[in-house]
């Protein structure tokens, strides 16, 4: 019954995206018609059936529902049920039900909440809004329905991937998924604009918040992710310019720069056009993404299911959405008005390098990751990694990163380097003492040594512009900006010590025998097997010491699922403030001894923290927006009502 | 009116455009430098008998597939270090490797080797890629010869 609710309710929310695309039309130029008032209702019922549909999906596996064939062929009565709910979303059909849910419920809280923008944009909008949301809703419910029934309910589930069951699962997708598809929102408002040709600074103001918050969420996703498998792979490496991260990057890349163009659009009312064609291609992005992921054209661990039916119907999609929008900002972007004219030196200028660095990185990810698939036509197989991304991309990020040490620094329009030598001559110095500590150190290779030096730089250039200010007063969009700008510098700073400073040890050690890596001492104290509700394991006990001192404990494990059958191995972790120790347990290596691999990596972590930095940077200025915002309201709100009590 | 505050206005009238070349200098440079270091970067996937008839640079990192042979995994007696032979069904190439192997890793499966062919002819590999569960197996391995298709297949979906 449930199952059939969950359809019932979904089939209704597809035929109301095309009700709101259809009285969106007409409703566009011709603002009278009653169907005009239908839009935002309709937007809003749309996202709570699609909410009621996504509900009954967690209802059917929190229940272990063996009769939806979605539930069979992922999940399994012995699992803990915080897996059997995340198992909703860890297959190709709940992830994509979770993909319309979100982008329903963006669609329908614009609908709820936006008053600021003429009624017309914001119709055309919604009905943008509508249009993308009825091509997922047909992916759902023509090709990968998620609440089929089997013919015959079966005993038992086939379980979910061993490696998907950890808790970074309940989270990681979701979070991605509200990035992806909260772009989707600034992808409809750009559309909007062209059809109306309205870009202006008061659509920029509106756009911002959603892009902060879309961006906040890929952020974290990005973080969160690239620390999962760090720890979950046992490969000791924090990314590995996989398609799939690369498909999850892009967006990210292209929402920065949109966050970016969209502040120059709402404070100085500039770069209009070129603030339209990134939320175009920010969406693009996402679901070039999406396409990456879940087409099974790459194989991975995200790749759910291979059906080439799936992937074309996906491709199509892709290219109607992408190649409209890219046709509609071809004959609409000429007769957008130019913006303002600012000078070279000012904090537009800077903001203009900062897009277009970040343009030439998305575009060298995306050829990057495209070229083994292009290859491939062609019947050549080949890889793309590390030795490809890290160097090319360098040469923008860090023309950008110099940049970011003094752009915000700037003032608005017109400014002269001169007014800022001080802070100039300051950040110099950070970095000629980072250059000292590195020459003293020694031994890096050139990228790492450069990211340290930069790392310096932009962490003393972003809290340059506290100076002189009253911290209280300070706007908290001012506080976000630096907190997210010194969170870069930390990551920046985690990466380049981690690729410089690591030391890795590989042992087949017996039980009572020790050895070191870094400053660590490490002893195999004793290899145990152990038992979990749906594994058992080696886990291998090291006792382990830091310079001497005092003792710890590590337990990392080899484990064994059985439903479905799969090894996997569980790393062990040590965290300092300056760094962890990783510790991998292997195979039994004969004679009484055990493989040991471990890592110290220094400064590991602050790649982590500088992504949360990052993210809560995001957060406050998204906090300090609305609060603005909602001022104004409310001071507009009293300043009508005086009004009114004047003319009575 | 002055001649350089003339020329600001005029500079100023065409600031979208001068926008505009720059982005696109600076996308077409992204773009020209990216396919160059594409073709020096891409590592190529290999099987045996393509690497013995045109063995890649020794410094050049490429990508080796095909079967663990059976019988062939031997330990050093390090304990962490193994040798092992990788075949196509028609030639094989000796692999070294200095590690924890993945978990499927065994013989008589498919593998993938990253690494590069050293001088004296093995296969140096600093990464293995075996299949991580039934469902997933590295990409290349899709498309080898019938047989193998036809063995991992049936290892797949057993």
């Amino acid at each position: 019954m449930i199952a059939e609710i969950g359809l019932a309710a979904l089939w209704l929310a597809f035929a109301l995206a095309l009700l709101q695309l259809a009285a969106g039309v007409m409703a566009v130029n011709n603002p009278d018609t009653p169907l005009a008032a239908l839009v935002r209702p309709v937007a809003s019922v749309q996202a709570v059936l699609c909410a009621l549909a996504f509900g009954a999906l967690l209802l059917l596996f929190a229940r272990t529902d063996l009769s939806v064939s979605l539930v069979a062929a992922n999940s399994h009565s012995a699992k803990p049920l915080i897996f059997k709910l995340a198992g909703a979303w860890g297959n190709h059909e709940g992830s994509m039900l979770l993909w319309v849910t979100v982008m329903a419920i963006a669609g329908g809280l614009i609908a709820i909440i936006e008053r600021r923008l003429p009624e017309r944009t914001m119709i055309a909008t919604l009905s943008a809004q509508a249009f993308v949301g009825l091509g997922f809703y047909a992916f759902l419910l023509f090709s990968s329905n998620p609440f089929e029934r089997l013919p015959q309910p079966v005993p038992e589930g086939m379980g979910l991937n061993p490696l998907l069951q950890d808790i970074g699962l309940a989270f990681h997708p979701p979070t991605l998924y509200f990035g992806y598809v909260g772009l989707s929102v600034a992808f409809s408002f750009a559309v909007g604009a062209l059809i109306t040709r309205q870009v202006t600074p008061d659509f920029a103001r509106v756009m911002r918040p959603w892009i902060l918050g879309a961006w906040i969420f890929l952020t974290l996703g990005i973080t969160a992710g690239s620390y999962w498998a760090y720890y979950e792979l046992g490969w000791g490496g924090w990314w590995f310019w996989d398609p799939v991260e690369n498909a999850s990057l892009m967006p990210w890349l292209a929402a920065t720069a949109l966050l970016h163009s969209v502040s120059v659009l709402a404070s100085r009312d500039a770069l209009r056009t070129w603030t339209i064609m990134l939320g175009v291609v920010a969406f693009s992005m996402s679901m070039i993404g999406t396409f990456l992921v879940r087409s099974g054209i790459l194989t991975s661990v995200h790749a759910f299911a291979v059906d080439p039916e799936r992937g074309s119907f996906i491709l199509a999609l892709l290219a109607i959405y992408i190649g409209g929008a890219l046709v509609l900002f071809a004959l609409r972007a000429n007769t957008v008005a130019e913006g303002q004219r600012f000078s070279i030196v000012s904090r537009e200028g800077a903001l203009v390098v900062n897009n277009v660095a970040l343009s030439a990185i998305l575009g060298i990810v995306l050829l990057g990751t495209l070229y083994p698939l292009f290859t491939e036509a062609f019947g050549v197989k080949v890889s793309v990694g590390p030795p490809y991304f890290n160097p090319v991309s360098a040469i923008f990020v860090v023309p950008m990163l110099v940049v970011l040490c003094v752009g915000p620094l700037l003032r608005w329009r017109h400014d002269s380097m001169k007014r800022i030598r001080p802070s100039l001559i300051t950040v110099g110095l950070a970095v000629l003492a980072a250059l000292a500590a590195a020459l003293i150190i020694g031994g890096t290779d050139l990228l790492p040594f450069i990211g340290i030096l930069l790392s310096a730089g932009v962490a003393v250039g972003s809290l340059l512009p506290l100076r002189g200010r009253s911290l209280r007063r300070l706007p908290l969009a001012v506080w976000g900006m630096v907190v997210a700008h010194f969170g870069i510098a930390v990551a920046l700073f985690g990466m380049a010590a981690d690729s410089a400073f690591t030391q890795e040890e590989l042992v087949a050690a017996q039980i009572g025998q020790s050895t070191t890596v870094g400053p660590w001492s490490v002893t195999l104290d004793d290899v145990e097997p152990i038992a979990g509700p749906n594994w058992t394991a080696l886990e291998g006990r090291l006792l382990v010491s830091y310079k001497g001192g005092a003792l710890y404990e590590l337990d990392p494990q080899s484990r064994n699922f059985w439903t479905p059958f799969q090894q996997t191995s569980e790393s062990a972790l040590l965290t300092r403030w300056n760094g962890q120790l990783y510790a991998v347990i292997g195979d039994d290596a004969g004679q009484g001894r055990w493989q040991l691999r471990l890592w110290w990596k220094p400064f590991v972590t602050w790649i982590w923290y500088g992504g949360v930095l990052i993210a809560l940077g995001g957060f406050l200025s998204l906090i300090g927006r609305v609060a603005v915002d909602l001022r104004r309201r409310s001071a507009e709100r009293r300043i009508a009502q005086r009004h009114e009590e004047a003319v009575s | 009116m002055t001649a350089a505050n003339k020329n600001k206005r005029f500079k100023a009238k065409h600031q979208r455009l001068v926008l505009v070349v720059v982005a696109l200098i600076a996308l077409i440079g992204a773009g020209l430098l990216a396919t160059w270091a594409l073709r020096n970067q891409a590592s190529y996937f290999y099987v045996p008998s393509e690497m013995l008839e045109a063995p890649p640079a020794p410094d050049r990192a490429v990508r080796l597939g095909g079967m663990v042979q059976t019988g062939s995994i031997k330990t050093d007696d390090d304990g962490v270090t193994i040798h092992f032979l990788v075949g196509d069904g028609k030639e094989t190439v000796p692999v070294a490797f200095s590690g924890i192997v993945p978990a499927l890793f065994v013989e008589g499966s498919g593998v993938v080797a990253e690494g590069h062919l050293r001088r004296d002819g093995t296969f140096q590999a600093d990464n293995l890629l075996a299949k991580h569960d039934e469902n997933y197996m590295p990409r290349e391995l899709e498309n080898m010869t019938e047989t193998e298709v036809k063995q991992t297949v049936a290892e797949t979906y057993q």
